[in-house]
């Protein structure tokens, strides 16, 4: 009775095992075709430089319909921002260091990530959904039927439109939260107007902060574009695949912009010193 | 083929000078020179356009065609029938190298389709027209555009030499008229047309129809029918109908492949497969709901099911 108990017992550990290696191999086969899908994408981008129509269109659908959104995260992260950082200030009698921290806080880190979280979930979510459609609609392979690379045609475009959008994104998102900041600091609570602007003018440094938030966003928005645009052309041609291809690609691409942030602080902070 | 610009009717494949006064020309403009869309140069030796030989094809462990040979003939329309899940889509993705055998051949125009580079992949689709079961238009593009899509993408032609063609073809199909709506305002039926007149606008050596009477009303059905028909004969096509619709498929082919099991079962004119010996095929064709393929699903003792303990 013990000997088969023990035996099911170990059965099941070796179950679990194979099942983890299972999903090891699953996870590193879909990396490996994320990877190369990056490939031809990268390839495909000189063709699209000869039609900047393309590339326009697709910053519009992207970029330009991401931008409402944007604007009212930022207000409401400035807001926040001054809010928060006043109630930390004033016990230490420095409020007037409140552009400092404002525009430090949104230009190095949050203006780049939450920029970013909110392009995977609305950018990132509409670009894998559609291509997902056009893949459940055949479209892709009437593109191809009709002599069409839809790596030149439908994708380039796309990833190019992230990379460039995303950074001016983020730089509409921090300007909005510097002046939220502002609205609170200055505004309702009383800090001195020049000290805010001044403050903030000698502390922001435009190499060492302007330009960690530019090259963040930079790549944030290429691992973004790059997720959502893999999940929707690997999505399967169903209703429910393209549903869960939605859920994949923004869960994944803010899983993804949070561990590159790190690794990317870490990486600007040791250059800066 | 031939090629109509300004009146004078023109080889394809050819540069042209605008024949009408520069002036009054309303299609090119004044003494432009017009390149017409490709056409195919297939060798016209062979009656046989695509060979199809020893095709295996698997899917896992799932052999989906097994050494399958087949012939279609130049100008003429071949259907390729079967139940539903016997591999006749994926025999289409075959034929164009959408998919890889896992062995054999296919030779479309003397050439192994499968051996071609991507460029030299990409100038023959040009010459073969596909039609999609659910018409695989552009959402986002019109009518017009859905039309005008391939002669954007592969020629230079004038804004208003692609206005008159897909006018052309939109006419041909009887959905001039349907020029400026989107896909989503179409029916089933209207969207295949569209994507009918998209297939041909390159003037294609041939033409294939996924499922084209899928889920069509009697009207649209009759629509395809005749549409499918002429353009066959005016357009000097090669047709290929897959379908498992065996009334309107028999009505147009020329020659049927009834296939099943990763295998050809029977194939002939429709009046001879009328006459056919094979109980599988007759079953099919008549749709007998008993025979060769059974009513019930493999099962045990009926029985001994209902009395087991």
């Amino acid at each position: 009775m013990k000997t088969e108990a023990t035996a099911v017992s170990a059965n099941g550990r070796l179950d679990a095992i194979a099942n983890a290696g299972r999903r090891a191999f699953v996870f590193l086969e879909r990396t490996g075709r994320a990877g190369l899908f990056l490939l031809r994408v990268l390839q495909s981008i000189p063709a699209v430089l000869a039609r900047p129509g393309l590339i326009v269109q697709q910053v519009f659908s992207v970029g330009v319909l991401t931008i409402v959104i944007v604007l009212v995260a930022g207000a409401f992260v400035g807001l926040v921002l001054g809010l928060q950082g006043y109630n930390v200030l004033v016990r230490f009698n420095s409020e007037a260091s409140l552009g400092t921290f404002v525009g430090l806080t949104l230009v190095r880190e949050l203006g780049p990530v939450v920029t970013a979280l909110l392009f995977a979930g609305r950018a990132g979510s509409a670009l894998t959904a559609e291509l997902g459609l056009m893949k459940a609609t055949e479209q892709f392979a009437g593109l191809e039927m009709m002599a069409v690379d839809p790596y030149k045609r439908v994708l380039a475009p796309r990833m190019l439109a992230g990379f460039i959008s995303m950074p001016l994104l983020a730089a509409i998102f921090s300007a909005v939260g510097v002046l939220a900041g502002y609205f609170i600091g200055v505004g309702l609570l009383g800090v001195d107007a020049g000290a805010y602007w001044a403050q903030m003018q000698s502390a922001v440094d435009f190499d060492e902060d302007l330009m960690t938030g530019f090259w963040k966003s930079l790549a944030f928005g290429f691992a973004a574009t790059w997720v959502a645009l893999f999940e929707g052309y690997d999505a399967e041609p169903t209703a429910e695949g393209v549903g869960r291809a939605t859920t994949r690609s923004v869960v994944s691409a803010s899983l993804l912009v949070l561990g590159l942030n790190f690794v990317l602080t870490a990486f600007l902070l040791e250059t800066d010193t | 083929m031939q090629f109509l610009l300004c009146g004078r009717v023109y080889p394809a494949l050819h540069s042209v000078q605008c024949p009408v006064q520069a002036e009054s020309c309303r299609l090119t403009g004044p003494g432009q020179t017009v390149k017409l869309p490709a056409r195919m140069q297939d060798s016209p030796g062979s009656d046989i356009l695509i060979r199809v030989r020893g095709l295996t094809f698997r899917r896992g462990e799932r052999v989906i065609f097994d050494n399958v040979d087949l012939d279609f003939q130049r100008g003429r329309i071949t259907a390729i029938m079967g139940p539903s899940g016997t591999g006749k889509t994926t025999l289409l993705k075959l034929i164009t190298a959408q998919l890889t055998p896992d062995a054999g051949s296919v030779e479309v125009a003397s050439r192994n389709i499968h051996a071609l580079s991507t460029p030299e992949l990409f100038e023959m689709r040009k010459r073969m027209g596909m039609l999609f079961q659910s018409g695989a238009l552009l959402t986002d593009l019109t009518v017009f555009e859905n039309v005008a899509y391939p002669l954007r993408e592969h020629t230079q032609l004038p804004e208003r030499m692609i206005r008159y063609l897909v006018l052309a073809k939109l006419q041909a199909v009887g959905l001039r008229g349907a020029a400026g709506l989107l896909p989503a305002q179409l029916s089933g039926g209207m969207a295949r047309r569209v994507a009918l007149a998209r297939a041909i606008a390159l003037d294609p050596m041939m033409i294939m129809y996924d499922e084209p009477f899928t889920g069509q009303d009697p009207i649209s059905m009759g629509v395809l029918i005749k549409l499918i028909h002429t353009m066959n004969d005016n357009l000097g096509l090669t047709s290929i109908i897959v379908s498992h619709d065996v009334v309107e498929t028999s009505s147009i082919a020329d020659h049927i492949y009834v296939i099943s099991d990763g295998r050809v079962m029977d194939q002939g004119s429709p009046a001879e497969l009328e006459r056919t010996a094979s109980e599988w095929a007759r079953q099919f064709l008549k749709g007998l709901p008993d025979g060769p393929v059974h009513f019930h699903y493999p099962a045990g003792d009926y029985a001994e099911d209902l009395f087991e303990n």
